[in-house]
């Protein structure tokens, strides 16, 4: 479903002729910027994108990013690019994008948004930034219509969930792994517990909190005792009666329409849910 | 049956032959002083007897194990040593370290024996750690002393110890021998070793140039060839009397 | 000190451990109340509740008092083989080599396949710098060699332990430095208990006979040899019990400083300053030093993880500095 959208876009970027105004050689150097671009700019307008967005367990894109040179973010290599437009994000390097500012490379840096109304912002801010404003309002309107669909939860007795990463963290509901959480129509065991955008939810908190459902942090390669506690026999014991989902990178960390699959993904699981005790 | 047989004893170190092919027999009832000018080897002597140093030849208590070596032999360091303020009743009684399978009455009074002979009674529940030098000398002696061997072996002991103290040690020595045991004592003080000691050893270079009675072994001659200097030697009524008079310039 | 004084005093300290143990097992983010916890602890009642009381809570304590017993002892031995009160697995770098065998079983995927080869390298990294110590500072390890060597050791250990970790492919391996360099017993579970306890017992079956010995090397290795030590013998037993202990240890608390410093040295007057019988005393003393200070971190600051090392530290730290002091008058 998710996808339909992705080839209409995709239709009327290769229908529609690049625009003169627009600028004509730019480069992202953010993985969250590189999706947005990657989705609303003109064939040929966005010319390198980050390291990060070929990575298939980091990118929601990286078969479209294939065809892209592949940056690593430093100034140097940006401004032998001669780019017109920089995309950053509100955590790129400050030194580097002061770098930019002084070789007096144009650069435009867009927050990490985390709401729905955010994601919407910052997809109108790139279709203005890159000239290609209509094909922003048609990638926002799909948008709209597939959250519509999605959000069927009902307003009180939601289940809770429980978001459980690396380090024993949980995020609430100024993040934006719990306004996916919310999305999906669930209530977030972390506000419960206080924390906004998120805090360490002890082993013990998280056990005798009883939720519904367990979010769990995607794992990485290699071994790290940050990650331990997810292998820890306790959690491994709830999990026997608790359904757990885990989260990935392509979908949940970048604030682009992907969000709606990790939507889905939650939604999916409610519906599974046994009824109400 | 001797209590200390020694021979062929050679030690080297550091590329230097300290101890040179000893010879030596030490029975029950002597009390022999080993004397000899500084560099001589006679802290070297004692180590390699009793098996704490590397050596060529053969010494009797060394080639014992070394759990047998220490009811053989008990052994009074020229290193005054006291790593933590134990009580000199806990002091003395590490002596009994030696004999782990002594009944606990007997570890007690082997303990107390030993701190009445040194004359530590009221000392016993002192840090010792806190003591006067030659009190903790002492203290170190009633712990060698409590081990109760037949052999006794002291380097220097009486070093930091007043003229009453070390005639204490000295006579205490002479009786311990009396009564069978055997005490070997390097001693720098030659007055004293002339007085109380039945035999003297006198080293020199890693060697043994003179062995025998007191009067045999104090000659002018060896005076002067080991220490360099010249002495008065008496036979007084309570033993030998024995003084420095001065060196031999040259 | 008389024997029933030691009696007692074993006896006490005994007793304060129990009383932090249970402590420990009371002592939680969840507030749960006394009753219901012991119940589930037991098996009765709420069965979510019971996994947390069997498998958080419980490992947790027994780990604080084992780690803290294992510091303690090892401590107590290395000081009386020694000869210096300065000696203590985290100042001369055993701690932090064992963290980097630890590291290195860990990350070369050797500890997944192999639960137990997590402590046995752990163990290995231990042997290795007491070995090296022993060799730095010598036998007879004067203070300014002692402290020395150690530096040194616990650089290199360190930053091993750094490069080790900076090449992982895990993005937070990185900066899981901080655990090993400061210990933590958050969220231990039982499999931790199991593969560090047999080789934390193997330490203390190799130190407890030396006992005697220690008590013997009080008067110096000649006086001691002389009475019976087989020096050789007790330096194999030392290392070896020396480097399974701290090994077991750190391989699951990472490395926790100034329990082996502080532990033997406040109850070195009580047990009248005898090696032999501080060692039983050092480890309930540890154990009772780690376990409190455990219990602190989760009363303090309940929503971070506090480290445990932290804690030591603020204790250890001005303890060490006093005991410098002190031994500055003293022959170097």
């Amino acid at each position: 479903m998710v996808g339909r959208w992705l080839a209409v876009l995709a239709a009327i970027g290769i229908a529609m002729p690049a625009l003169a105004e627009g600028p004509e050689r730019v480069v992202s150097i953010n993985l969250c910027t590189d999706q947005l671009a990657m989705m609303i700019a003109a064939p040929g307008q966005l010319v390198s994108v980050s390291r990060h967005a070929l990575d298939p367990s980091m990118s929601a894109m990286a078969d479209e990013a294939r065809g892209l040179s592949a940056n690593s973010g430093t100034a140097e290599e940006i401004f032998l690019l001669r780019p017109d437009l920089v995309l950053a994000g509100s955590f790129t390097n400050p030194i580097t994008l002061a770098m930019l500012e002084r070789l007096g490379v144009p650069v435009e840096v867009f927050p990490a948004e985390e709401t729905v109304e955010g994601i919407r912002d910052n997809m109108r801010r790139m279709g203005k930034a890159l000239g290609r404003e209509a094909e922003a309002g048609a990638a926002i309107t799909a948008f709209d219509a597939e959250l519509a669909r999605l959000d069927d939860a009902p307003a009180t007795a939601r289940p809770r969930a429980a978001l459980y990463a690396a380090n024993g963290y949980s995020s609430g509901s100024q993040s934006l792994a719990g306004q996916i959480v919310a999305l999906a129509g669930f209530d977030n065991i972390a506000d419960e517990m206080g924390f906004g955008a998120g805090g360490h939810l002890s082993l013990e908190s998280l056990l005798l909190s009883h939720p519904d459902l367990l979010v769990e942090g995607r794992r990485y390669p290699g071994h790290s005792r940050a990650e331990e506690p997810l292998d820890h026999p306790a959690l491994r014991a709830l999990t026997r009666s608790v359904p757990s989902v885990r989260t990935n990178d392509p979908d949940w960390v970048c604030g682009t329409p992907r969000i709606l699959r990790a939507v889905s993904q939650l939604r999916d699981a409610r519906l599974a849910l046994p009824e109400a005790k | 049956m001797s209590r200390l047989t020694l021979s062929g004893l050679t030690c080297r170190l550091a590329g230097r032959t300290v101890v040179d092919a000893v010879d030596l027999t030490l029975q029950p009832g002597e009390f022999v002083g080993l004397i000899g000018p500084n560099g001589a080897g006679k802290t070297t002597l004692l180590r390699a007897a009793l098996g704490l140093l590397p050596f060529t030849g053969h010494s009797s208590i060394a080639a014992l194990p070394v759990r047998a070596r220490a009811r053989a032999a008990a052994f009074m360091p020229q290193g005054r040593e006291i790593a933590w303020p134990l009580t000199v009743e806990d002091l003395v009684a590490l002596g009994r370290v030696a004999h782990p399978d002594a009944a606990a009455a007997a570890d007690r009074a082997a303990t107390d024996r030993a701190i009445a002979a040194l004359r530590l009674d009221g000392l016993r529940h002192r840090p010792a750690t806190s003591l006067s030098g030659g009190e903790q000398a002492r203290a170190l002696l009633a712990r060698a002393l409590a081990q109760e061997t037949p052999l006794l072996v002291t380097d220097e002991p009486a070093a930091a110890l007043d003229p009453a103290a070390q005639i204490e040690v000295m006579e205490l020595f002479r009786n311990l021998a009396a009564e069978g045991r055997t005490i070997l004592s390097s001693l720098h003080d030659l007055g004293s070793a002339a007085r109380h000691c039945s035999r003297l050893i006198l080293l020199e270079g890693g060697r043994i140039t003179a062995d025998g009675p007191p009067e045999a072994v104090l000659t002018a001659k060896n005076l002067a060839r080991s220490f360099g200097v010249t002495a008065h030697v008496e036979r007084g009524p309570h033993g030998l009397i024995f003084q420095i008079l001065g060196r031999i310039t040259r | 000190m008389t024997r029933p004084r030691y009696c007692l005093l074993l006896a006490g300290l005994g007793l304060l451990v129990g009383l932090l143990f249970l402590a420990s097992l009371l002592t939680g983010p969840a507030g749960i109340g006394i009753g219901r916890s012991l119940a589930a602890l037991f098996g009765g009642g709420d069965e979510v509740l019971g996994l947390v009381m069997r498998e958080i809570r419980l490992p947790r304590a027994i780990l604080g008092l084992a780690v803290g017993a294992a510091l303690g002892v090892s401590g107590a031995a290395l000081q009386g083989f020694l000869r210096n009160p300065l000696a203590e697995p985290g100042l001369i770098g055993t701690s932090a080599s064992a963290a980097l065998g630890a590291v290195i079983a860990i990350h070369t995927g050797l500890a997944a396949a192999f639960p137990l080869a997590l402590p046995f390298a752990a163990l290995a990294g231990a042997l290795a710098s007491v070995a090296l110590l022993l060799v730095l500072a010598g036998p007879r390890a004067m203070t300014l060699s002692l402290i020395l060597a150690g530096i040194a050791i616990s650089a290199l250990a360190g930053a091993a332990t750094s490069l080790v970790l900076n090449l992982s492919p895990n993005p937070f391996a990185a900066n899981e430095i901080v655990f090993w360099m400061m210990g933590s017993l958050a969220d231990r579970s039982m499999l931790h208990v199991w593969i560090a306890l047999p080789v934390m017992a193997l330490g203390l079956a190799m130190l407890l006979p030396t006992a005697g010995s220690l008590d013997a090397l009080t008067l110096g290795e000649d006086a001691g040899a002389s009475m019976g030590v087989d020096l050789g013998r007790l330096r194999l037993l030392l290392v070896g019990g020396t480097a399974a202990l701290v090994g077991g240890a750190t391989a699951v608390a990472g490395s926790i400083g100034f329990v082996g410093l502080v532990a033997p040295h406040v109850l070195r007057r009580a047990v009248g300053s005898r090696p032999s019988r501080l060692l039983p005393a050092s480890a309930l003393g540890g154990a009772a030093m780690v376990l409190g200070a455990d219990i602190a971190v989760r009363l303090i600051m309940p929503d971070r993880d506090l480290k445990l090392g932290v804690l030591t530290a603020l204790v250890g730290a001005p303890f060490f500095l006093h005991l410098i002091v002190k031994t500055r008058g003293d022959t170097p």
